[in-house]
Formats: C-alpha cells, structure tokens, sequence
C-alpha cells in the first residue's frame, strides 16, 4: 500500500469539500473493498476522507412510511435491525447472507451500492425493492442508480448519504453463494408491491437487472406456475471459473420460483 | 498410567500459548537493521527474458540493493537439483532440468521470482520491484495435465524436446492386459485429481541474519526439519553446514510445502552475508498462491477386470501428474514410489500395471501435500470399486470385501515391495458400516426425499502409509531439578508434540507431564539426526527415539540407584517413576539431582541423565494406517448443491497416544480431503497461463458450515508391529478417505438419474450438469 493522506471529517459537507478540492482523494466507508485494492496496489489515492465519524451517515430510521437505512450502516446492523426486520423482513435476511461475520461488521450498505460489484447483494435489495439513493445531492431512482459492472450514477465527488426503502407487501431474498467470498453467484430479490411485482437480480449478469418477463408474468398472476415458461437469456450473462452463463440462466429460474414459493 | 499418561485425552499444553496470541512466528523477528526483501515475478507464465534493467529500481527511495540471478550465482549459489532415480523402460533416466534460484533466460510459470530487491522498508522493496524492468518475449504456454504431453503442446524446455520427463514402468503391460481382457467383468475410471493450493494459515517468510564475526546465516524461517533444511540450504548457499543456522519457533501449518526448498529462502540467505545486514522477507498471501508448491494434480486412467465373483485379476493404471514449471522436490515421486507407491491400497490385487507420466506444464511446482500421492491413489482404487460393484451387480461393501486384503494373510507382500505388517481392513470396514448406521440408509433417504433432497451415502476404505525416511534422532534429558527436556529432531508445526511427548515421558519416566518441556527448532540444539516431520512420522519414528533415549536413561539411573541404596544393579527395578530395591527406593528426581553431582556418582560415570537416540528403522519396517470413512450427503438437485449431512470415521492408527490429538488429525485430515472434493480447484487459464484462483475471493477453502458433527473411532485392535510404541501415522489418513466417502455419495445420491462419477471438486454446477446430461441422455 502506497502513503495516502488520512482525513476523518464530521460531516457531509465536510467531506465533500475534501473530495471536491482533491482530485485523487477517495471515500472510505468499511474500507472492505477499499483496502485490499490498495494492498494490491490496484488502487492508490493521494487521500482517505473516512466517513466513519460522521453521524448524519448512520442509523436506521422510519420516515413516513419509509425505512431510511443511513450511507455508513454495517451490514450486521441492518441484519439485526428490528425496525428492518419489521418493515422489510427480506432486507435484514440479505443482510445477514453478506459474507461472513468480519465482512458483515466492517462492510456498508453505502460502500456497497457505490462499489456496484456484480455480485453483491444490496443492488438486488435497493431495485428489487424499487428503493431510493439519496446522496449529498440528489436523489436516485434504484433503476437509473446501477449504470453496469462496477459504474454508478454518482458523480465524482458524490456522496451516498442513505438509501430509501418502502416497505412492500411482501419479499424474499434467494441467492446461491459463492464457494470462496460468500458474493452471489445468482441473488434473486422478488417483491410485491399491490399488483406491482419486481424481480431483481445480482450475480449473473454484469450489473443488477430487473428480469422483466418474470416481472410481467407474476403481475399478471403471482404463482410460482407463472414462472413455467419464462427464462433468462444466457447471452446475456456472466460465465466464469464458478459458473458458466447457461448455470446462472438456470439458477435465476430456480432462485426466483423458491422466492415466489416463499411469499405466495 | 496416570492421568496424563499415554492414550489419555491429554488437552494440548501449546494451546493456550498459540490461542492467545504469545506464538512466535517467523514473522515475529525482527533484526536491529535488517533491510525488507521484496521478489519481482514474473507476470508470465511462459516467457524467454532478454535483458533484466534495475537501474530504476536502484535509483527508487530507500533502495539498497537489487540482485539478479547473476549476482547470486556470481555468489556461489547452486541451482536446485534433483534426487529423483526414475527411468522408463529402456533405462533412460529422467529429465530433470536444474532450477536457477533466479533464471536470467525463461519464465517457467506466472509467479516465479526473477529478481530481488532490498530496501529500507518492505513498501519501499515493493516499489522498488516494480521499478526492475525486465524484457520479456511471451511464448505459447501449456497449463493441462492432460494435454501437456500433446505432440502440439508448447515445450517449456526445449532442449528435451517434450514436456514428459518420463514414462515410469513396474513392468511391462502384457499380461496384465490380457488378463483383463480375459476377464468377466471389466471397468474403467477417467479421474481428475485437482490442483490445490496448500494454504498454511501462515504465509511464506524469512528473516537471515549475518554475523561476519562467526561468519553464520542465521535464517529464520518456517519449516517442518531443521536439521534437513540446514544440510539441504548450506548445499545450495555453497558453505559449510556449521555456517548456517535455521531457526523456527512457532510454525502455522506445514501440510508438506513447508519441508522443500524454495528459491526466495536461499536468495534471502545469500544476501544478508552479501550486503551484510539482515533481510527480511514476508510473503503476502498472494505470493503464497503463486509460489507455494501447490498440491495434487494428476489426470489417472483405471482399468480393471474382475473375476464372475468379482475378485480382481489385474489393474492397469496410468497416471499423468502435472509437476508444473520445474521438478519441486518430491513432485515426480509422488505418484511413483512416493505415497502412490501403495497401490492398490489393501487390495489383494498382485497383478497389476502402473505407469506415471510426470508432465512439465507452465503453473507452479507441484510436491507433497497431506497424504502426498496417498489420497490419489485410494482415490483411484475406491472409484476402481465403486464400479466394480456397479458392474458385478455387487453392493460396494461387498465388493470391497471380497478384494480386501484378510488380516489372515497378513504380513502381506505387495508388488510394490511394502509389507503390511497389521491392519484388520475388513474388520474396520465392518465397525464403521456398523457405526455409520449404513442399515438404516434407505428410510433416511426416504426422509429426505420429502424434503426434496437427493441423499446418498458413500464408502471410502483406504491404507496408506507413513513414516518417510528411514531415522531420526531424538534427546531426552533430565535436569538437576527433576525436570525433562525433550530435544526434537522432529519439529511440530500444529501436531501438539509439546502435549505428546510430554505424555511419553511422563509415562516412560514417572516425570510429571507438566515439568516437561519441549526443545525444537533451532539446529544449535537440535539433535543432529534430526529429520523432521512430515509423512506422519513424529511419533513412529521420533516417539521410538524418545522411547529408546528414556529406556538409556533408565539403565543408567539404575546404575546411579544401585550406587546411591547401596545395592547391586541387576537387583534395581525401575517402577512409575521409582528406583526400587526391595522395599527401599529413590526417585528419578533424586536421581537426576545425584547425576548432576559427580561426587554421588559411581567411579568413572559422566554427570548428568543425558540420552539422545537415533533410531534407525528396519528397511521393512514401515507403516500402514488405515481405515474406513462413510460419507452421507443431501444433494438438492435444482440447483447441484450438495450438503454433508453425516460422516463416520474409523481409523486403524495402531496405539492411540491422545484420542483428542488423533481426532483433531482426522478432521483436520477430512477437512482438507472435502476441500479437495467440494470446493477447491486450483485453475489456470490456458489461453494466458493465470492462475484463475489466485485468491480467497476465488479459491474456495472449505467452510465450518460445510461440516456436520462428525464421529470418528478407532479399531484399536491392530498395534503396529514394526515399532516399539505400536504407533502408526495419523496425520494423513483423513485426506485419504474424505475424498472418494464424498464423492461416492453424491454419486449414489444421483444414482436415480444413471450417474457414475463427477470429478472433483464436486461444485454446484457440476452437480447440476451431470443432472441436466443425465437427463437429456434419458430422453434421447
Ligand atoms: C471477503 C469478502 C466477502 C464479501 N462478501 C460479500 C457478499 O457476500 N455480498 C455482498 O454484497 N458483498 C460482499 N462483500 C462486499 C462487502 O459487503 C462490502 O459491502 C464492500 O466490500 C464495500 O465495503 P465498504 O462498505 O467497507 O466500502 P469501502 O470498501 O470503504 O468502499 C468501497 C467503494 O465505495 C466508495 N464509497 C464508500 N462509501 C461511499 C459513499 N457513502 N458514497 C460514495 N462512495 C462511497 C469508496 O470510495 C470505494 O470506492 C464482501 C467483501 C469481502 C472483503
């Protein structure tokens, strides 16, 4: 790891100011992703703004009949949660599937969308549940938040301060692990808001997606005999030394009938 | 005797020590001024180099020096050479190219080290390395086992003109062939046993330390012999074994890796004496992925006919084993007369052939790893039968029962020239089919069929065989104060030899298990006979040598009795810790304190209560653990995830000198044999020569979760013949088992669709593809 300059700031505004004057300067949240990249010397900033001091980033609470999950809440945290577990039953259970315990505890769920990892849980979270990115600027629709493999719609400089949820009607959260990380090969979410139904789904493609077919086939009738005839184009999704596109096809299929099975 | 005495369940005394964080690693020296070391590698896996240019690199802060192999050489450095006697048929030997500690010509594999770099801090070595700019020109690579051998395969020496550096023969096919083709039934297996990445939680590092005054290297490093690695290292530094010093004290996992000898080590030793300062050098864990001799490796074509009663007549095998871009110390032997020299495992199988191609292909060295060509063997021979009972119509324990060797016919001669000296395999087999509740499958699988699993069960019986080479020297000596010492030539890296050898000498000597203490890793003080540990020796070979040493020290104690109650020696009877005559008696503490004091001693008799022993076994007298592991499994066959959802071990390790120590080798051994089976696959791309799994976040280690409760037994019934404690290896048996147990189940959970093998690692998609094939063959 090469020498950085360390800054700790107390605030948002703070810490944008930091990343806005210095043009190699890089958020930390858990540094989970962040410090093996800089072990590796893949990456190497002149500068660390560390969000972990900073209050307005942490906690979760209700707004209306939201759940605010703030920018810097570890994963353990939203596991653990019983606002969480109240509202979004499938949210908390995604949570405690991240990783592994050290992961769960260091790791964000603002490092984690910003990170946008193709396979990581939390995009199957925010699209599926059709969630909001709010940053120190703006906010984000979930479906123009996650642009491809590791891209974001966040400017440079910006930063995630929180993620809104509503609570749907019912979800559920299905993944296949990855035998070494503990990242989704395939993460299905399915949730139901009324007789709009959204199926999201991390690890097999290159970015979350929503599977529109499905989507439409279970509005029409929420049964897991809706998902009969509908597949996954392999063509469009990932292969690997894990598993090749025509398995991750399959899997969506089965992940996604176990989810809707789970909340018929 | 006693309560900590031998086969007691004796808690281990390193452990609070180790779990606390008070062990001391290599990583825990540091030398007042040493420099970090840093290796620049080559981002290749096949390249001819032409020009290395480390004038940037000098020119970087805090750089000291940069060495290439020319310097080292320049230096007296010898190449790595190799011990290894193979000839094919005609009498040809082996190719065997010399391995340069650093080459100046040709990358063999991505990883290899090419240069040094020395600087003030270990941030600024790596700096620096990237600054050393070496010209490289990319050639074609291989990287598959199977395909190395290709007429059309990339030739990573061409001066031998093909990557097969042997073909190795027991004898000529003929007759084994017509036997089999004679034969009423006749089966075939294709394996794959797949590379691994060994993995010790501590990453590779060395610390060398120069005292111009002495003219010493004092290296620290990890290890599993200091005695072997000192001879081995002073012949490669090109001084004399008295100038250099190895030193380990804690050492976490050794699995095999660590007794070799690895190039960074002797550059490191070479440079401290060189620059004079001390070098450190400490190996992140993705050096260690690319540098640590991996494990495994070989492609095995079985071939086997079997009487109308499904007895064995003959065996073909060939095995291709991968040694990757040089030799690796043990590499080609493994399969050979290494642990693959126990084919056909406790099979009464005497007409057999056996050929083994080792292949160069451009990945890392292949050498030991726990079981050290025994896994791959039994793996062969259980898959072997696994069809024989699909083909005879046979149940497996059936089949196996026919063909294991009886303890009647036991010692038994195998063509391979070991003698099993004891062993009850179909006894075992019995006890653990018994134990596993084998009877009681079919409503099990019932039960899980409700839920929507596939469940099967798989049977694995296996011998293998330990002790490696033929002595070892142990030391055992009493203080002043009636404690012991007990001087290792063996070296405990995780085994618990502190607990062990305490318990034997407590139990030898009447001392008390606690004022026991535990000297190793330091070739000052330990013995000079010292070999070390590896191929589940330490207490085979080193136990005897404790044994011996103690009885030493009773005859002489008896001596100094004799003297001190005024008696005769032969009326002196040595009891729990007491020199008896009659009714009087003295203490061994008493004893020992006498001894220390020349004038309480006999005429002539040196001071002191001193014994070493260097215990030389018998060329015969080797040794076979064996056992039998049943393997249970659920399979959900949606997605090809497979759940063990119950294992029973029974292992034939002779005298069981702590049942707690046994069975953390037995899992630990189980643990790594699923590993291999389940999850870990070390893979290269063949296009570019990467290694794909070059890390945790791709090499899948095997997981708590993956593991159910496990029971594991002993047969105790068989002590080992050949050694005066009845011990036999235990180490390694676990990794010999888990393997074919698993992989038999998930086959027999698949059973439904027609299925007869998977190669391992069994992943979910393979699971799910031999289904999915299955299925689509059923249709057509
Ligand atoms: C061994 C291991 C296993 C893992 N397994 C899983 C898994 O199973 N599932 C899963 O989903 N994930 C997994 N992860 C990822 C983990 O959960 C973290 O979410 C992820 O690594 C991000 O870590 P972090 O929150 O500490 O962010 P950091 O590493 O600190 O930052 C990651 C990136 O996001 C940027 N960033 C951080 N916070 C913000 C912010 N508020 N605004 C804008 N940009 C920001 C940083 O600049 C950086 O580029 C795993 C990670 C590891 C190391």
């Amino acid at each position: 790891m090469l020498d950085f300059t360390y800054h700790r700031p107390a605030s948002v505004a703070d810490a944008a100011k930091i990343v806005g004057e210095i043009e190699d300067a890089k958020l930390m949240a858990g540094g989970m992703t962040l410090i093996p990249t800089m072990k590796q010397r893949l990456a190497s900033p002149s500068d660390i703004v560390d969000l972990g001091r900073i209050p307005e980033l942490k906690g979760i609470r209700r707004d209306g009949a939201d759940l605010v999950i703030g920018a810097m809440t570890r994963h353990a945290d939203v596991a653990s949660s019983a606002l969480v577990r109240e509202a979004i039953p499938a949210l908390a259970s995604l949570a405690g599937q991240i990783g592994d315990p050290a992961v769960r505890h260091r790791g964000t769920i603002g490092g984690s969308i910003s990170n946008a990892d193709p396979a990581a849980d939390y995009p199957a979270g925010v699209v599926g549940l059709d969630a909001v990115v709010e940053t120190n600027q703006r906010q984000i629709a979930a479906d123009d938040f996650f642009t491809g493999l590791f891209d974001t719609a966040l400017e440079p400089g910006e930063i995630v301060t929180g993620v809104r949820f509503r609570a749907p009607d019912a979800a559920n959260y299905q993944k296949l692990r990855h035998p070494a990380s503990g990242y989704a090969v395939v993460g299905v979410m399915v949730a139901r808001f009324g007789s709009n139904i959204r199926v999201a789904i991390t690890g097999a493609g290159p970015s979350v997606f929503r599977a529109m077919e499905m989507e439409a086939a279970l509005s029409a009738k929420f049964a897991v005999e809706s998902l009969a005839g509908v597949s996954i184009d392999a063509a469009d999704l990932l292969s690997d030394m894990h598993a090749s596109a025509d398995y991750r096809a399959h899997v969506v299929g089965v992940l996604a009938k176990r989810a809707v099975a789970a909340i018929s | 005797m006693g309560q900590f005495g031998i086969g007691q369940p004796v808690r281990r005394k390193e452990d609070i020590r180790l779990l606390t964080g008070k062990g001391r690693y290599t990583d825990d020296v540091h030398v007042d001024g040493q420099v970090w070391a840093a290796f620049v590698r080559s981002p290749h896996a096949h390249a001819d180099i032409r020009g290395i240019d480390i004038a940037a690199a000098l020119e970087s802060p805090g750089v000291t020096h940069v060495f290439t192999g020319a310097d080292l050489e320049a230096g007296g450095v010898q190449p790595l050479l190799y011990d290894l006697p193979f000839k094919d048929r005609n009498g040809k030997p082996m190719f065997k190219p010399a391995r340069r500690i650093l080459p100046t010509d040709r990358a063999r594999f991505g990883g290899e080290p090419l240069a040094l770099v020395l600087a003030e801090t270990a941030e600024q070595a790596k700096a620096g390395a990237e600054l050393v700019e070496i010209d490289f020109e990319p050639l074609p690579c291989v990287t598959s086992t199977a395909r190395a051998g290709d007429p059309d395969a990339p030739v990573l020496y061409p001066e031998h003109g093909s990557n097969v550096a042997v073909h190795w023969e027991n004898r000529a096919p003929d007759e084994i062939d017509a036997l089999i083709a004679g034969a009423a039934h006749k089966v075939s297996v294709d394996l794959v046993n797949n590379r691994l990445v060994v993995a010790p939680m501590e990453p590779r590092c060395a610390v060398a330390d120069y005292d111009a005054a002495s003219d010493v290297i004092t290296l620290y490093t990890p290890t599993q012999g200091i005695m072997t690695m000192q001879t081995a290292f002073a012949a490669l530094l090109n001084i004399p074994k008295n100038k250099l010093r190895i030193v380990a004290q804690d050492v976490g996992g050794g699995f095999g890796i660590r007794s070799k000898r690895y190039p960074e080590s002797i550059a490191v030793a070479w440079a401290a004496k060189k620059i004079g300062r001390p070098v450190k050098w400490r190996g992140d864990r993705s050096e260690t992925f690319v540098s640590d001799y991996h494990g495994r490796d070989q492609v095995n074509h079985a071939v086997m006919g079997l009487d109308r009663d499904g007895r064995v007549l003959a065996l073909r095998l060939e095995t291709i084993v991968n040694v990757g871009g040089y030799c690796g110390d043990n590499g080609p032997r493994l399969p050979i007369d290494g642990g693959g020299r126990i084919i056909p495992c406790g099979y009464d199988i005497e007409k057999f052939y056996f050929s083994v191609k080792p292949v160069y292909t451009n990945t890392v060295p292949t050498d030991t790893y726990r079981g050290a060509g025994r896994p791959e063997a039994n793996f062969i021979m259980e898959r072997l039968m696994d069809a024989a009972a699909d083909a005879t119509g046979l149940s497996r324990i059936e089949v196996r029962r026919r063909n294991l060797i009886p303890t009647s016919k036991l010692p038994y001669r195998t063509q391979m020239d070991f003698v099993y000296d004891s062993g009850d395999f179909i006894g075992t087999m019995d006890m653990t089919v018994k134990e596993a509740d084998w009877d009681g499958f079919a409503a099990r699988r019932a039960e899980s069929e409700k839920r929507g699993k596939l469940r099967g069960i798989g049977i694995a019986s296996f011998v293998e065989q330990a002790g490696g080479r033929p002595t070892e020297e142990m030391r055992v000596k009493l203080e002043a104060d009636g404690s012991a010492t007990v001087y290792a030539g063996t070296f405990s890296h995780g085994q618990g030899h502190e607990t062990v050898y305490a318990q034997m000498v407590e139990d030898f000597l009447g001392i008390p298990f606690d004022q026991v203490k535990l000297v190793q890793g330091d070739s000052d003080t330990t013995p000079v006979g010292g070999i070390g540990t590896f191929g589940s020796r330490s207490s085979m070979m080193g136990g005897v040598a404790i044994r011996r040493s103690c009885n030493q020290i009773i005859i002489k104690g008896k001596r100094i009795a004799a003297h001190l109650l005024q008696a005769e020696e032969s009326q002196v009877r040595f009891e729990e810790g007491l020199f008896k005559v009659n009714v009087s008696s003295v203490s061994i503490q008493e004893v020992a304190r006498a001894a220390a004091d020349p004038s309480k001693l006999p005429e002539g008799m040196k001071a002191g209560l001193d014994e070493n022993y260097l215990f030389e076994r018998e060329p015969d007298a080797m040794n076979f653990p064996n056992g039998c592991h049943i393997c249970e499994v659920e399979v959900d066959p949606d997605l090809g995830i497979v759940q063990i959802v119950k294992y029973t071990a029974v292992d034939d390790c002779g005298v069981v000198l702590n049942p707690l120590l046994v069975h953390g080798q037995v899992y630990g051994g189980v643990a790594q044999g699923i590993g291999q089976a389940l999850t870990e696959d070390a893979v290269y791309d063949e296009t570019s020569g990467q290694l794909l799994a070059g890390s945790f976040m791709d090499y899948g280690m095997p997981r708590a979760h993956h593991f159910p409760h496990m029971v594991a037994h002993f047969n105790e019934s068989q002590p080992c013949k050949t050694n005066d404690l009845g011990v036999k290896g235990a180490g390694e048996a676990g990794a010999c088992g888990a393997p074919p147990a698993f992989v038999s189940a998930v086959v027999d959970a698949l059973s439904p669709y027609g299925v007869k093998h998977i190669d391992m690692p069994l992943t979910p998609e393979r699971v799910w593809r031999a289904i999915a094939d299955a299925k689509s063959k059923r249709a057509a």
